[in-house]
């Protein structure tokens, strides 16, 4: 009995490892190939990545300004506004809650669109990366909400600030000498998903992109579209190694913070 | 530490929904004095203590005062009050000495200042060389010393402690319990202790509030709640209490009782009288006021609790040596002295010359 299931598990994990991870190992490959329909024996090279980096350099820039850029806005934004939430009544923090995740709940075409609509004449911005900018936050804003959220809710956040307003701290004191301190996990764990989602959006950043203002997704779709297919390989190369660095940095630091705080 | 009176003219406070948690309430508390606001939960005693604090504001008309001044306007951090909390709401951000220190910084005292009142205040709860470590690395108890040490360190014109002990187990309670009482004496500090615990009330309070449903139902010392409570409640919720229904007042100062007749002139006409558990004896038949059978016996180790059946549905509660064993349906006679027997509700308590002879 406790082998068939070892096995059912093994079939399991070998089947989810089959979509996950060796379409990745294919693409790798693919990027390093010479020729990929001729197959390895073609050779090995680093051609394609170097042709993406020449023509696609500036879009890898875009997508990491935009994402650090998309996580200040998100934090400063985010933090203050789930404080909020914890302090107003439950009934309109819940209805404030599911109208911060429409954003993510409706295709990030109609946000596009929507935007578009409102303000596509102010050209100046429009053609700004900051119009794309805006676009990742309302799509990434809830990802930082709900984690902080969730921190404040169980970190006795009330009674914490209690105990600094006797001892004389004004609000401004306690909220970033006690409140915002006590919520860094969260805050790392909300910038794990907005710095991930942002780097990867591609619906609502594909409406609103100029030539000018291409995000990686953007041009590895277009060079998937127009290009040959090792090139948008490579490009998903470049895509990993640009951000698994990132994400493994967030994700060592929010342990290190849960290490130090861990009552 | 100069120390600062508090007075609370007509503080009550209703909830939004209607809800009364504390009617209008009068109250002084002398300077250097501790109070025990004492109670069941929901009695209205945090309520009074957040109020003191200024975390909460009174309903109109309520005033606090610190001493002279009137401080109902004031928020929390412009009172100069120092709180002590039930889960310790230390900062786990920062290390012992930045937790102690957090109000002087906040107050912008220079760095000398800092360094000695830390050295000074981590003396006082005995936490020397703790500074750096981390909260998550502290046990209970030494918790609640840095949250006391934290309090005390800004020098505040009144400590303030909501269940400080509530979250211990009961021997480092004890322990705890006699450091802050010597701790209090020491500063000279005006303090108000919220608790439902009635042995902390009774070793800490220079004075006790014992309160009900919003309001207090007995504010003297510790002596005098325990041996004049001035209603059932405040003799029941002190310790434990025995009624026994009296049936007759017979001449003498006679009451007859279940069981047999009570001397207790003070009681003439009492429909009932309440006496301590530890205040009835033990007797030999000739002796025996009341006479009974043993229906449990609860041992205790220090003592041995007896419930002693009169006939009649009528039951007492014996607290006694523990060292005789007694069995179930033993015959027992009991002696209830005079000076043991009051009346709550009737104000009738043993005089001056039986309490003497007692004694």
């Amino acid at each position: 009995m406790n082998r068939l299931r070892f096995y059912l598990q093994l079939g399991f994990t070998l089947w989810v490892c089959l979509f996950m991870i060796v379409p990745v190992i294919m693409s790798v490959m693919a990027g390093l190939t010479t020729n990929y329909f001729v197959g390895l024996e073609s050779g090995l090279t680093l051609r394609w990545v170097q042709e993406v980096w020449a023509l696609y350099a500036d879009t890898i820039w875009l997508s990491i300004r935009l994402a650090l850029a998309c996580l200040c806005f998100t934090v400063l934004l985010g933090v203050p506004a789930a404080y909020g939430l914890l302090r107003s009544k439950r009934r309109w923090a819940n209805a404030m809650e599911e109208a911060l995740l429409l954003p993510v709940a409706i295709p990030g075409l109609a946000t596009a669109l929507a935007l578009l609509l409102a303000y596509g004449h102010m050209r100046g911005f429009r053609e700004s990366w900051l119009f794309i900018l805006i676009g990742h936050v309302l799509f990434t804003l809830p990802f930082m909400i709900r984690p902080v959220l969730a921190v404040m809710r169980g970190a006795r956040l009330a009674e914490l600030e209690e105990a600094a307003a006797s001892l004389g701290a004004g609000f401004r004191q306690r909220f970033l000498g006690v409140v915002v301190p006590n919520c860094v996990g969260g805050i790392l764990a909300g910038a794990l998903m907005v710095v991930t989602l942002s780097i990867g959006e591609f619906n609502i950043t594909w409406m609103l992109h100029t030539p000018l203002n291409k995000t990686l997704p953007v041009g590895l779709a277009d060079s998937y579209a127009s290009m040959r297919l090792e090139i948008g390989s490579a490009y998903t190369l470049l895509f990993l190694a640009m951000t698994l660095p990132l994400l493994v940095v967030i994700q060592w630091a929010g342990r290190v913070a849960n290490r130090s705080r861990t009552p | 530490m100069t120390s600062t009176s508090l007075t609370l003219e007509g503080c009550g406070r209703t909830f939004p929904g209607g809800q009364v948690a504390l009617h209008p309430l009068d109250l002084t508390v002398a300077a250097g004095e501790t109070l025990v606001l004492l109670g069941p939960s929901g009695c209205g005693k945090t309520t009074t203590l957040r109020i003191i604090s200024g975390l909460e504001s009174p309903d109109a008309g309520g005033r606090v005062r610190f001493g002279e001044r009137d401080v109902t306007a004031l928020p929390i951090e412009k009172r100069d009050v120092g709180m002590v909390f039930q889960h310790y709401a230390l900062f786990p951000n920062m290390n012992v000495a930045d937790n102690i220190t957090y109000g002087l910084r906040i107050k912008g005292l220079s760095r000398d200042t800092i360094r000695q009142r830390l050295d000074e205040v981590m003396a006082m709860v005995d936490l020397q060389g703790f500074g750096a470590r981390r909260i998550h690395e502290l046990s209970g108890g030494q918790k609640q010393r840095v949250a006391l040490a934290r309090a005390i360190a800004v020098r505040p014109k009144i400590l303030l402690f909501d269940e400080p002990l509530a979250a211990l187990d009961a021997k480092l309670r004890d322990r705890l319990r006699l450091e802050i009482g010597q701790l209090l004496r020491k500063l000279g500090i005006t303090a108000v202790y919220v608790t439902h615990d009635q042995a902390e009330a009774m070793a800490l309070g220079d004075r006790i509030a014992v309160m009900q449903a919003g309001r207090i139902a007995q504010l003297a010392t510790p002596r005098e709640i325990y041996h004049r409570p001035t209603s059932i409640f405040v003799a029941d919720f002190i310790g434990a209490v025995n009624r026994l229904e009296v049936h007759a007042t017979l001449a003498d100062g006679l009451l007859r009782v279940s069981g047999g007749e009570l001397r207790a002139p003070h009681l003439a006409g009492a429909a009932a009288v309440y006496c301590r558990p530890e205040d009835i004896q033990i007797a030999a038949d000739g002796n025996a006021d009341v006479r009974g059978k043993v229906r449990q016996s609860l041992f205790l180790g220090q003592s041995q609790r007896l419930l002693v059946d009169l006939g009649d549905n009528a039951c007492l509660q014996v607290e006694t040596a523990s060292r005789r064993r007694w069995r179930t349906e033993d015959p027992i006679g009991l002696r209830l002295p005079p000076e043991a027997l009051f009346h709550p509700e009737r104000h009738a308590y043993p005089t001056k010359e039986l309490e003497a002879n007692h004694a």
